[in-house]
């Protein structure tokens, strides 16, 4: 599990973020929404570290980051698994260079231990042809399954995903949001998916945090996101006509 | 201009900490090293080859031209090439020609690297980036540029050579002994010393420009030509105190 408490963050002294407070619990998806600009990547920056807040604390399971030395730093990074917005693969590498990668530099595995590991999570993403394809030979969905694979390489504990489904059609985007809840289900990971994509809140959003202008503005979950009082809530997932549709329709199931 | 100087010569001196650490993995670090020496030094030869026999060759006709006086002798048109080639062109300027090739190649490659979040995703994982991409580029190249160094003054000799085999603007046998007369070694390892230090700063500050490069595909144009006159600028610099000290 991960917690976030009263998390501030400032650019050029203008305050980005505002006392934000979230749970994210482990073997669940844990959604950060919100529109462009609201302060959800800066949010999660902070949660891996990449951005230090200047104020509040982020605790992994009971520990502080803040009061971590570097060792602790460093061995907590090798439990995070990252998922980027663009994929983030080294273009020197093939497929099987780029997941054996975090393999070779730290988990002490003999070549062919590491081989068989790198196999199974690339044939868990479903993708046991690609091996000695470079990033640059396979398509968008299949570089962010590839970065799928790369992340739970070594078995995180947490795995962070900075919009999985950008530039993706709606069918690959279901299916790297499903490979996403599958892999945090099986393995117990605490999963952080920070999206924008409604098909994603309704499928996959077990815990989802909404983070409105810097400001943690609602949480709840799939099921609670259409009966939110939160208008700023209501205008991101009613902005498009479907979702309108969608709410009509609801509210005269409610009614009956 | 000047506080904005001294803020980047700041975060160049950081960063050159940072680059210049134990690497987590000797074998990764030996092999990425091999990788660069090949991309950043080997691949350079065929650049250095033409260059260096075409401006041998230039150089020999230049003085065979200017150099026409009954008190001058006439193997000295082989000694001032030789010369030339060892003191400031093997050495200065295929310096500058490489801060082309190899500095915009570095800085591309890691500005690239930056803004497709590789290097994000290098710190997330908790390795050092700046150490995992640069330091294997700057000890590969700096060990390297000597063969480049040497192989230029080698092949600018030989383009000489060419005018004198294939023009009758000299003979071989003026040209080959102007190239032997009053030889001074130290010439040579004064010429490979410098590069040793032009080949850090093509590197460094290359890899510098890359590593802080934000924005998209332009701002990694631009941290290139960046890259390219701030080496070219640095070089010449050191090369005047570097002559100063060495030859003084």
């Amino acid at each position: 599990m991960i917690e976030a408490k009263n998390i501030s963050k400032w650019f050029d002294g203008q305050q980005v973020l505002h006392d934000i407070s979230a749970r994210f619990e482990s073997g669940k998806t844990n959604l950060i929404i919100g529109q462009s600009g609201s302060g959800k990547t800066v949010f999660m920056k902070c949660l891996i570290g990449l951005l230090t807040p200047e104020k509040g604390e982020i605790f992994y399971d009971g520990r502080s980051f803040r009061n971590m030395d570097s060792k602790q730093r460093k061995d907590l990074r090798t439990e995070i698994g990252m998922l980027f917005q663009g994929s983030a693969l080294f273009d020197n590498e093939t497929v099987l260079g780029n997941v054996m990668f975090p393999l070779k530099m730290f988990s002490g595995m003999t070549k062919k231990e590491q081989l068989d590991r790198a196999h199974f999570c690339i044939s868990r993403v479903g993708l046991d042809k690609a091996d000695d394809k470079y990033p640059s030979e396979i398509s968008g969905g299949m570089q962010k399954r590839v970065a799928i694979a790369r992340a739970i390489a070594l078995n995180p504990r947490y795995l962070f995903c900075d919009e999985p489904n950008s530039g993706l059609d709606p069918q690959t985007s279901i299916r790297v949001d499903n490979l996403l809840s599958d892999i945090t289900h099986e393995y117990g990971i605490t999963t952080i998916i920070n999206t924008h994509d409604m098909n994603s809140v309704l499928g996959i959003g077990e815990n989802i945090v909404f983070i409105n202008k810097g400001r943690c503005d609602w949480t709840g979950n799939d099921q609670t996101i259409f009966r939110s009082d939160s208008q700023a809530l209501n205008d991101f997932v009613f902005a498009s006509k479907l979702f309108r549709e969608v709410k009509k329709y609801l509210e005269k199931e409610y009614d009956k | 201009m000047i506080i904005s100087s001294i803020r980047s010569f700041g975060r160049y001196c950081t960063f050159m900490t940072q680059v210049f650490r134990f690497p987590d993995k000797w074998s990764v670090f030996g092999r990425n090293m091999l990788n660069e020496i090949s991309k950043l030094g080997v691949d350079s030869i065929p650049l250095v080859i033409i260059i260096s026999i075409f401006i041998g060759a230039v150089i020999t006709i230049q003085m065979t031209i200017n150099i026409v006086s009954p008190l001058i002798p006439s193997y000295s048109t082989g000694l001032a090439t030789r010369e030339i080639l060892l003191l400031e062109f093997s050495s200065s300027i295929m310096s500058l020609i490489l801060a082309g090739k190899v500095g915009s190649n570095i800085a591309s490659e890691i500005g690239t690297m930056r803004v497709t979040e590789q290097i994000d995703a290098l710190d997330i994982m908790g390795i050092n980036s700046a150490n995992f991409i640069v330091l294997p580029k700057i000890v590969g190249f700096v060990l390297f540029v000597p063969v480049l160094c040497v192989l230029s003054m080698f092949m600018g000799l030989l383009g000489g050579w060419f005018i004198a085999e294939f023009t009758t603007m000299i003979s071989v046998e003026n040209y080959t002994y102007g190239i032997q007369s009053f030889f001074n070694e130290w010439y040579v390892w004064y010429g490979i010393i410098k590069t040793y230090f032009f080949a850090f700063i093509i590197t460094s500050v290359a890899a510098y420009y890359g590593y802080y490069v934000s924005g998209g595909a332009l701002e990694v144009g631009k941290a290139s030509t960046n890259a390219v006159v701030s080496s070219s600028i640095l070089i010449l610099l050191a090369d005047v105190i570097l002559t100063k000290l060495l030859l003084q």
